[in-house]
Formats: C-alpha cells, sequence, structure tokens
C-alpha cells in the first residue's frame, strides 16, 4: 500500500505567461483518495488535466505507476512522448468533468459502451454486461436508453462517473464533481463518490469545493496555492489544525463565507 | 430549331408552350452543374476545413491562404482561369466540367466556414473527454464531433446549395449551354426575349423554392436527439 502510483517531480506548467504550476512536487499512493482544494487559480484542476494528459507540461517529470508520463526513454535521455506511449499511459487513468461531458447523441447505454468496446476491444455484450453493472451501482439502472438531456444533473454525473469507470483505470480522477449540479442534485454524487471510496481500492484524486465531503472521504488533503502544494496532511489535522496562514485564511473564508 | 424541338411563334402562348420542352434541357445541364459544383465544394470545403484546423502551420497557414484566395477573387476569374489559361499547360477539361470545378472550389471557401463553425460551435469537452476514454482521434472526429456539428451544417450548406444554383448561368461565358444560355439562344433567333428570360426566371424561382424546400425537410429529419442546439 506505500508504492507510489502518481509522482510530480518538480513540475512547471505555463500558460503564456502565467504559471499555473510552480515546481510542484506531489505524490499519490496506490489506492489512496487524496482530495485537493484550493482557491481557483492555485493549479488544482490543471494537476489533473497534466494527469489525464489534456494539458502538456513545460518543465519536470510526472510519474505514473514508476513510468513517466510525458516522456518515453530514448537512448537513456527522456525525450517528449509521442501520441502512442500517451495512449498507452492513458489506459490506466479515468476522468470525470465538472460539466459532466457525457455524448450528448449516444444514450447512456452507448455512452458507457463506446470505449471497452473500441479501445479495450470489449465485445458488446461483454461491454453491456459491464455497463449494466455499472448502471446499478450508480443507481441508474433503469436510464440505461435515455439521452443525456433526459437526465438530471447528478444522474448525468453518475454516468460520467459509470463511464469512467467502464474503462478500468487505475486512477480515478474527479475534476469538481459537483459543482455545476443545483445544491439539491449533489448528494447523489457524493454518495456514488462516498460509495466507490469505500468499497474499492483505486486510486482517487479529487478536486473539489466541498469541504465536508473532503473531510470524510480523503486520507489526505492537499492545499493548493499559487500552483504549489502548500499544506498537506489528514483531513483532521488540515480542517481543525491547519499550520499554514494561507490554508486558515482559505479554510475561514470557505467554512465561514458570512463572517 | 433546338435540341430537335421547334417554336411556334404564331401566339405567346404558343411559344411559350413550344419553348418549354428546350429550356427544360438547359434546365438539366443547369442541376447537373449545380449537383456536380455543390459535391466539390462540399467535400473539398470540408478537406479545408480539417486542413485548417491541423495544429501544424506550416499545414494551416496555406489552406488559411488558398480558402481566402477563392473566397476573395470572382467566380468568373477562376473560370476564366480554369478554362483558358489551364489548357495552356495541356490540361484541358470541357466546358461544362471547367464550370462545375470552378463552382465547386469558389464555394468550399464558403463551405469550409460552414464546416468550421459548426465544428467550432462542439464543445471542447466533446473532445477531452474522447481522449480521456482513449478513443482514436479519428474515431473521435467521426463517432463523436461530426453527429453534432452535422445538424449545425445542414441548414448553411443548403443556402450554399441554392447559391451554387443561382451562379450556374455564370457559366456561360465559357459556353456552357446551361437555362440562361438556352434563353439567350432562342431570343437570339427569334428576336423574342421577354417570354424565354421571364419563364427562366419562373423556372429557377421553382427549382429555388423546391431547393428549400428539401433542405428543410432533410434538416427536420436528421437525428438531432439530445444535441443541444442553440
Amino acid at each position: 500500500m506505500t508504492d507510489t502510483l502518481v509522482k510530480f517531480d518538480r513540475v512547471t506548467k505555463r500558460f503564456g505567461d502565467f504559471t499555473v504550476l510552480k515546481d510542484l512536487d506531489f505524490e499519490v499512493k496506490k489506492g489512496e483518495k487524496v482530495t485537493i482544494i484550493g482557491p481557483s487559480g492555485s493549479g488544482k484542476s490543471t494537476v489533473l488535466r497534466v494527469l489525464m494528459t489534456l494539458e502538456p507540461i513545460n518543465e519536470g517529470v510526472v510519474y505514473v505507476d514508476g513510468r513517466p508520463l510525458w516522456h518515453e526513454e530514448k537512448n537513456g535521455r527522456l525525450v517528449p512522448a509521442g501520441e502512442a506511449h500517451l495512449r498507452e499511459m492513458r489506459r490506466s487513468l479515468g476522468m470525470v468533468f465538472q460539466q459532466f461531458n457525457l455524448f450528448p447523441h449516444m444514450t447512456v447505454r452507448r455512452n458507457l459502451i463506446e470505449a471497452p468496446v473500441r479501445v479495450l476491444g470489449l465485445s458488446r455484450k461483454e461491454a453491456n454486461k459491464r455497463a449494466e453493472e455499472l448502471l446499478a451501482m450508480v443507481g441508474l439502472t433503469d436510464q440505461a436508453d435515455k439521452y443525456p438531456q433526459q437526465l438530471s444533473g447528478g444522474q448525468q454525473q453518475r454516468v460520467g462517473i459509470a463511464r469512467a469507470l467502464a474503462m478500468r483505470p487505475q486512477v480515478l480522477l474527479f475534476d469538481e464533481p459537483t459543482s455545476a449540479l443545483d445544491p439539491e442534485l449533489v448528494g447523489d454524487v457524493l454518495k456514488v463518490i462516498q460509495q466507490l471510496a469505500e468499497e474499492h481500492d483505486l486510486t482517487m484524486l479529487l478536486v473539489t469545493h466541498e469541504m465536508d465531503f473532503a473531510r470524510q472521504i480523503s486520507d489526505r488533503v492537499c492545499f493548493f496555492d499559487q500552483g504549489t502544494v502548500c499544506e498537506e496532511g489528514p483531513p483532521e489535522q488540515i480542517f481543525k489544525t491547519p499550520k499554514n496562514q494561507r490554508t486558515r485564511e482559505f479554510l475561514h473564508a470557505v467554512l465561514h463565507p458570512n463572517e | 430549331m433546338l435540341f430537335g424541338y421547334a417554336w411556334d411563334t404564331s401566339s405567346n402562348w404558343a411559344f411559350a408552350v413550344s419553348i418549354l420542352p428546350i429550356l427544360l434541357q438547359g434546365m438539366i445541364v443547369t442541376l447537373e452543374a449545380t449537383v456536380l459544383g455543390f459535391f466539390i465544394a462540399a467535400v473539398l470545403g470540408l478537406i479545408f476545413a480539417v486542413l485548417r484546423a491541423v495544429p501544424l502551420r506550416l499545414v494551416s497557414w496555406p489552406t488559411i491562404f488558398i480558402v481566402e484566395f477563392f473566397r476573395d477573387t470572382p467566380l468568373l476569374i477562376q473560370l476564366f482561369f480554369l478554362y483558358f489559361v489551364l489548357p495552356e499547360y495541356g490540361l484541358l477539361l470541357p466546358a461544362f466540367l471547367t464550370g462545375a470545378v470552378a463552382l465547386g472550389v469558389q464555394y468550399s471557401a464558403y463551405t469550409s466556414e460552414v464546416y468550421r463553425a459548426g465544428l467550432e460551435a462542439v464543445d471542447r469537452g466533446q473532445g477531452e473527454a474522447s481522449r480521456a476514454l482513449n478513443l482514436p482521434p479519428a474515431h473521435t472526429f467521426i463517432k463523436i464531433i461530426l453527429p453534432q456539428a452535422i445538424p449545425r451544417i445542414i441548414p448553411a450548406l443548403g443556402n450554399y446549395l441554392i447559391s451554387i444554383m443561382k451562379d450556374v448561368p455564370v457559366l456561360s461565358v465559357v459556353t456552357v449551354v446551361e437555362m440562361l444560355n438556352v434563353a439567350k439562344i432562342i431570343g437570339d433567333r427569334t428576336f423574342q426575349y421577354m417570354i424565354p428570360l421571364t419563364m427562366v426566371g419562373a423556372l429557377y424561382l421553382i427549382m429555388t423554392l423546391l431547393a428549400s424546400y428539401l433542405v428543410r425537410t432533410l434538416d427536420n429529419r436528421l437525428p438531432t436527439q439530445g444535441i443541444p442546439l442553440k
């Protein structure tokens, strides 16, 4: 359980003149549930997007399961990776998006079987069986033949989670999974994520603004500020006795917005 | 006498009836040029739109230049160039084909913009989700992006189909015997221009109304289930 699965080694990511990630060192162990909190613009979503190979990095090395994500080894040197390498690395990663990003022109079922059939080479029957198991898990068994637009936001996000799980990733990334939802729909989605966290040894990396939730499910909470990990530790410590001044200020502002 | 049909100038009505089959012969040519020109525009435009979006500047910049060039030069110049200049370099195309290619090339500049706008209207998250699921880029384009772009593209493409139809008479300057040219020939021989020209106008109106009806029907029948169209 102590093996490192994800490792950022002095990673810098810039958008033009703006440095989003600054010499970031960051690790996630196998099976660990890590929550990233922090103010907007602190680079927390970028960490996930870099891992999902949606954003390339400028400096440093990211390792997934001991292998460099954005680089390939050639003659003993690390060179920027080609698409084939990224494709292979992506197999161990999955992502749940803030805006769900379901394919609107496909039924829920089609959303869930498209990639397993096309990418993993499953037969339609196998993929369908897998889809039905996952839909049962997220409580949407009877919605399989609907289109995403016919579902509520909370239901759509649960489909999003099922779709990512259908690829059997080692690491599942959640990018503010409940931020686009109406408040009354947040609970169902969090319940599914919590159930996942408790029942599976899946490694989870979650960016969220739901502090109570972060406290419940995380093994470790990381406070990001200005592109780097400002403070990290077990949830109880971070929420009750934050050591860093900026962490204290952030938590105070989030937990007591009216003061 | 044209295409084996003789005209009857005894009365206006008899004249109109007698030249109708002749004009319809021209109309067939007009429709053929429209269909072929539109086909070229639709395919070439998609190729341009895709090449433009390639992240490699070596590819995208020349494409942008070519598209601008086609769009910002008159159809007549392109037509003359294809018809009079290319034969000097050994490429001799029949007049009809030259005309259809000229129409197709000119309109490909417009259709490429239609495709581009349609493709860009598809949310960026769609491509990202597809990438996160490891779907190959070609699959992403054909199965994820394109089906969402097509319902936005069809109505605009339909408008260009009608525009192409209305530009076909330009081909008469390189001797294509389309409907207007037929009417002009009839006028030249009978010294009666009003009736053939009026009939061409009326036939055009019927064709364009019919075409827009067809486009609308097609648009309504497209599978847009679930696609958020704004």
